[in-house]
């Protein structure tokens, strides 16, 4: 199944505004998706007989930088009963306030091998994703502060109080 | 700093409530970060019912060392000694996914010499079965075997050794570049190889006598930790986890990239012979049966290395070697087959004129095989759970980048 026909088949399922555009220049073309309803974009594509993309290679939150002031998470998804692979991106403004995180729905609930990977993601970049079963930091400490991957992450100058040089 | 009261705050009062509730109905118990059978510094904190374990929460992240972080600040080729210490165990096969992926995107893999993909796989089939035999080895151990370690840790000295010899390094070699290598194999190696593989074959056999075929291994590791098929690729499992539990999966096969597809083997996967499909004892079986298939591919590699792809004297493994490394932008996602399973990394490149990337993103086989371990913990004795831990074969330096 080409990019085409999955285009076509989620616009059949879900109406005109899910794909809200593409990126074909590179090797690997991108749908990108309607933020809010991935969830259910991610469901119908697993369940699908003519698809059934049931194995989540690699979930990636990104920060596109201080000046786009976009976040965004691609999905990587493969199918392995027809060998096909799909990359879905979806992305939101965010003005990088920590008390309004990006947010963007859970994909838990279809692939439990996205548990990790959002608790990652929002480890590593502040992405909150909602209906996530257990959100709290996966690599760094729970009292760590500030998201280390962001890309206007400065160190910490103190940590509890001790100066660190 | 987000405020104790934020939404974002929930999920870690929860976690701590349902460990002080623990700690007066049951009894929690922390196995880790410096246990031995936890194969590095993984910590788990497991919520017990005398023997019985109610729960396992993995805590990772000890062995933490930014490798994204790095990877954005450093060019490809300088990021290449960063990939070597994700899975410290096959330093090869991450360099060689890494070297795939940023080829790709130059747009020169088909430039290659064909006997510098020879010379790649060969080293990445030596270095799957140095990892299988420390995964074989160690997890004798955890059952209570210690002569299998002592045997499998000889016979890695000597592919520890042949790969010292060209690359200079015991562990950590930087030997696979964009492009090339960083040398040609040194005169003699591939006899040296050939010399390993007539050496190493009847060891197998010894070492299944002593171990795969042991009645008290197999009381220990059959139909314990059954992993079916479904939930396995739904929690993302990869390699010899996933065929383990009975899919012909392997990405050298799916993918076909570089040497693989004019190399003959085959993919072994777990049948259930001792016990149920996709229990510790298939795993460890498929990885035993791998090592058979990667000295195959290496019998073919050296035949093709010493006949029509002969080391000549004006053979230069960097030739290919970009000066600049400058791919277009462009996003790439790369996997390739490690020794625990799928090796990914997402490359986000956004201008011709830099050589670093915007965003690295590395997906580690061990990550998604490990977060398995919270279903498979779930009401099993604790002895059972190191026998699973052990049959994961994970390693946190690719957990924890």
């Amino acid at each position: 199944m080409t990019i085409d026909e999955i285009k076509s088949l989620l616009t059949e399922k879900f109406g005109e505004g899910i794909v809200t555009g593409e990126e074909r220049t590179g090797m690997q073309p991108a749908l990108l998706i309607d933020a809010d309803r991935i969830a259910d974009v991610c469901l119908e594509l697993r369940n699908n007989p003519g698809t059934y993309f049931d194995f989540l290679s690699c979930l990636s939150g990104v920060d596109y930088g201080v000046e786009a002031g976009r976040f965004g998470v691609v999905y990587h998804l493969s199918s392995i009963p027809y060998n096909l692979k799909l990359v879905l991106k979806i992305s939101k403004a965010n003005d990088r306030n920590l008390e309004e995180l990006p947010s963007f729905p859970s994909i838990t609930s279809v692939y439990r091998a996205a548990d990790w990977h959002e608790r990652e993601a929002y480890d590593m970049l502040g992405i909150y994703f909602e209906g996530h079963p257990d959100l709290r930091r996966l690599l760094m400490p729970d009292d760590w502060e500030g998201f280390p991957l962001r890309k206007d992450y400065a160190n910490a100058e103190y940590y509890k109080g001790i100066k660190i040089d | 700093m987000i405020t104790t009261t934020s939404k974002y705050n929930i999920a870690l009062e929860r976690y701590h409530k349902k460990i002080a509730d623990a700690a007066v109905e049951d009894m929690v118990l922390n196995m880790g970060p410096q246990h031995p059978s936890t194969h590095g510094v993984l910590r788990l904190e497991l919520i017990t019912d005398g023997e019985i374990v109610k729960e396992v929460i993995p805590h990772i992240g000890y062995l933490h060392r930014c490798f994204e972080k790095h990877a954005e600040s450093l060019t490809y080729q300088q990021t290449i000694p960063f990939t070597d210490r994700m899975d410290y165990l096959a330093s090869m096969n991450n360099s060689h996914a890494w070297v795939m992926g940023v080829e790709r995107m130059l747009g020169i893999d088909k430039d290659i010499p064909k006997r510098i993909e020879y010379i790649r796989v060969l080293v990445c089939e030596l270095n799957r079965i140095a990892s299988h035999l420390i995964a074989i080895g160690t997890y004798g151990i955890d059952i209570g075997a210690f002569t299998p370690f002592l045997w499998c840790f000889r016979d890695r000295e000597h592919i520890m050794g042949m790969l010292e010899w060209a690359s200079g390094s015991r562990m950590l070699y930087n030997y696979i570049w964009v492009g090339g290598l960083f040398y040609d194999l040194p005169v003699g190696f591939e006899e040296r190889c050939r010399e390993f593989v007539d050496y190493f074959r009847p060891k197998m056999v010894e070492l299944n006598r002593l171990l795969t075929d042991n009645q008290i291994f197999i009381s220990r590791t059959a139909n314990v930790g059954v992993l079916p098929l479904d939930v396995a690729i739904n929690y993302g499992c990869s390699g010899p986890v996933l065929r383990g539990s009975g899919l012909k999966y392997d990405l050298r096969r799916i993918d076909n990239y570089s040497a693989y597809p004019e190399l003959e083997f085959d993919v072994p996967i777990g049948t259930g012979k001792m016990g149920t499909v996709g229990d510790c004892w298939d795993r460890y079986k498929v990885r035993v049966d791998e090592i058979d298939e990667s000295l195959k591919i290496i019998g073919q590699c050296l035949d093709r290395l010493q006949k029509e792809l002969k080391r000549t004297p004006d053979f230069d493994p960097r030739a290919k070697l970009p000066r600049k490394l400058t791919p277009k932008p462009q996003d790439y996602y790369i996997r390739a087959e490690g020794t625990k399973g799928e090796l990914g990394f997402y490359f986000i490149h956004d201008s011709d004129r830099k050589e670093i990337p915007f965003r690295v993103k590395s997906r580690g086989p061990s990550f998604c095989n490990l977060s398995v371990l919270e279903e498979l913990g779930k009401g099993v004795m604790i002895a059972d759970l190191i026998a699973t831990i052990g049959s994961l074969d994970f390693v946190l330096g690719e957990v924890d980048r």
